[in-house]
């Protein structure tokens, strides 16, 4: 990032004030994830609800961020690396906002299983550690954003299909209880879309990192070899 | 969005220096122009911009003490616009210029654009008549002014004198227009008026302009170059310079990081 101050020190309180709150709506979506995880591990329920507010949160600041980028753009027709920040918040908030709608959806999946009263315990293990990882993957990419990290958004990028690649072995193996018991299909297909909604908080990740990537190199590089690694 | 063809060259500075007396002004200049496309100059006031731009048609010769040293080469024909053997009479009839503030001649409109041609010796009416007329049209002011073209040119709003400025110096079929600061003493409906006349004007003619509004060169040229102290610091598309420029000098300076 480019650390020589503005001619005009609003501006920069205004870019300061914009990368806070991406940081802000960052760690209320970490916190819903997190959460989201240890209520599936432990079925304490009881945070469920506040995970579910918290998306409220998150939602708004969606609107206050996309907000004052568009002010930003028109106040101070931002250029090179400022641009590139201002639109890269503008797409990695909605990122973060999916994200924080996916641990929502982890949330009421939950409650729903444990409600029913049916989680065979051995479907747990192979969940969590997903979750932990795609966790993980906000976490760097958040990091990432901060620094303007180009290394570390690309671990981010590279461990994302490393989450997909366990996400598939966690169908296969829900698949396999399935055909063996039958009776588990309710509770397996619950599992199947949580182990879904972690595995798309990885790509949100992975998104992320990508903007990360633009801001500081000016390279879009989605949809390109280097994002497919 | 990118730009694919890849451009003739209209002309290019190579190793250009310049001196007001003992002051050196511009410091080793290569850079071109390419054909049929807009080159915005930009950079902080004293730069060396409006004296780069003014080389072009030899304005500095009015003026005793300033020196060049290397060459501008002007295309298709390879002339070093800078050498003694070019008379900057000639020079001019080539490379038009519009200046910071509207400059008509304290004549009618019609002579203003006339002007020009007379002095290239044209005398039959008809073919002057039809000169103005296309003229005043290229300069996007034909329709305002068909009905007075006799009236004198200093009665016109800023905007339209400057387009008559415009007009005028595309009488002479000029293949490079210069623009120095052309709509900084204009209001921005007469700013927009001259920006969508430069995007028609590209069409035919090679233009360079230099403004201190970093928006309207990011807004109506193709080409961009940031100027420091009389160096040309970086040149390149406009979208790369806007976007990603690889200077740090010319990231604080388009960001406003520096004055």
């Amino acid at each position: 990032m480019n650390e020589t101050q503005h001619l005009s020190s609003q501006f920069d309180e205004e870019l300061n004030r914009l990368r806070t709150h991406v940081l802000q709506m960052g760690g209320l979506v970490e916190t819903q994830i997190s959460l989201a995880i240890e209520a599936y591990s432990t079925a304490e329920i009881s945070s469920i609800k506040s995970i579910i507010d918290a998306d409220r949160k998150v939602n708004d600041l969606e609107k206050a961020i996309d907000d004052d980028c568009a002010h930003i753009i028109a106040k101070r027709q931002p250029t090179a690396s400022d641009l590139r920040l201002v639109l890269g918040i503008s797409k990695i908030v909605t990122d973060l906002e999916r994200a924080g709608d996916e641990a929502k959806k982890i949330a009421k999946g939950v409650r729903r299983i444990y409600e029913s009263g049916q989680m065979p315990m051995q479907y747990g293990v192979g969940v969590r550690h997903l979750a932990e990882a795609a966790l993980a993957l906000i976490r760097q990419s958040l990091d990432a954003f901060v620094r303007l990290d180009v290394e570390l958004a690309r671990n981010v990028i590279q461990a994302d299909s490393e989450v997909d690649t366990e996400f598939k072995s966690i169908i296969r193996q829900l698949i396999t209880h399935m055909m063996e018991d039958p009776r588990t299909i309710t509770t397996s297909i619950e599992i199947i879309s949580i182990a879904r909604a972690i595995e798309r908080i990885g790509d949100h990740a992975k998104n992320l990192s990508e903007q990360v990537v633009f801001v500081a190199e000016g390279r879009d590089i989605r949809h390109s070899k280097e994002s497919a690694a | 969005m990118q730009i694919h063809d890849t451009p003739q060259l209209k002309a290019e500075a190579r190793n250009l220096n310049f001196y007001y007396g003992e002051a050196k002004a511009l410091k080793n200049i290569n850079m071109p122009i390419y054909d049929k496309k807009v080159t915005a100059l930009i950079g902080p006031s004293g730069c060396g911009k409006s004296t780069y731009l003014r080389s072009f048609n030899r304005m500095h010769d009015l003026y005793p003490g300033n020196r060049y040293e290397g060459e501008i080469r002007f295309f298709p024909d390879n002339t070093n616009l800078l050498s003694p053997d070019v008379d900057p009479i000639e020079v001019r009839m080539r490379i038009g210029m519009v200046f910071q503030k509207p400059n008509p001649f304290p004549k009618t409109i019609y002579e203003n654009v006339a002007y020009g041609l007379r002095v290239r010796g044209e005398t039959n009416k008809r073919a002057l008549d039809d000169k103005v007329e296309q003229a005043l049209r290229g300069g996007a002011i034909w329709d305002e002014v068909k009905d007075r073209l006799h009236e004198l040119a200093t009665n016109l709003s800023g905007g339209q004198q400057q387009r008559l400025c415009i007009a005028r110096a595309l009488a002479t079929d000029p293949e490079l227009l210069l623009f120095d600061e052309p709509t900084s003493a204009l209001d921005p409906i007469a700013t927009g008026a001259i920006e969508e006349l430069v995007h028609e004007l590209k069409k035919r003619v090679t233009i360079l302009i230099v403004t201190h509004n970093m928006q309207q060169a990011a807004r109506v040229s193709d080409y961009t170059a940031y100027m420091y102290l009389g160096e040309m610091i970086e040149f390149g598309k406009t979208d790369q310079i806007f976007i990603k420029p690889s200077d740090k000098r010319t990231e604080d300076y388009i960001t406003g990081r520096m004055g």
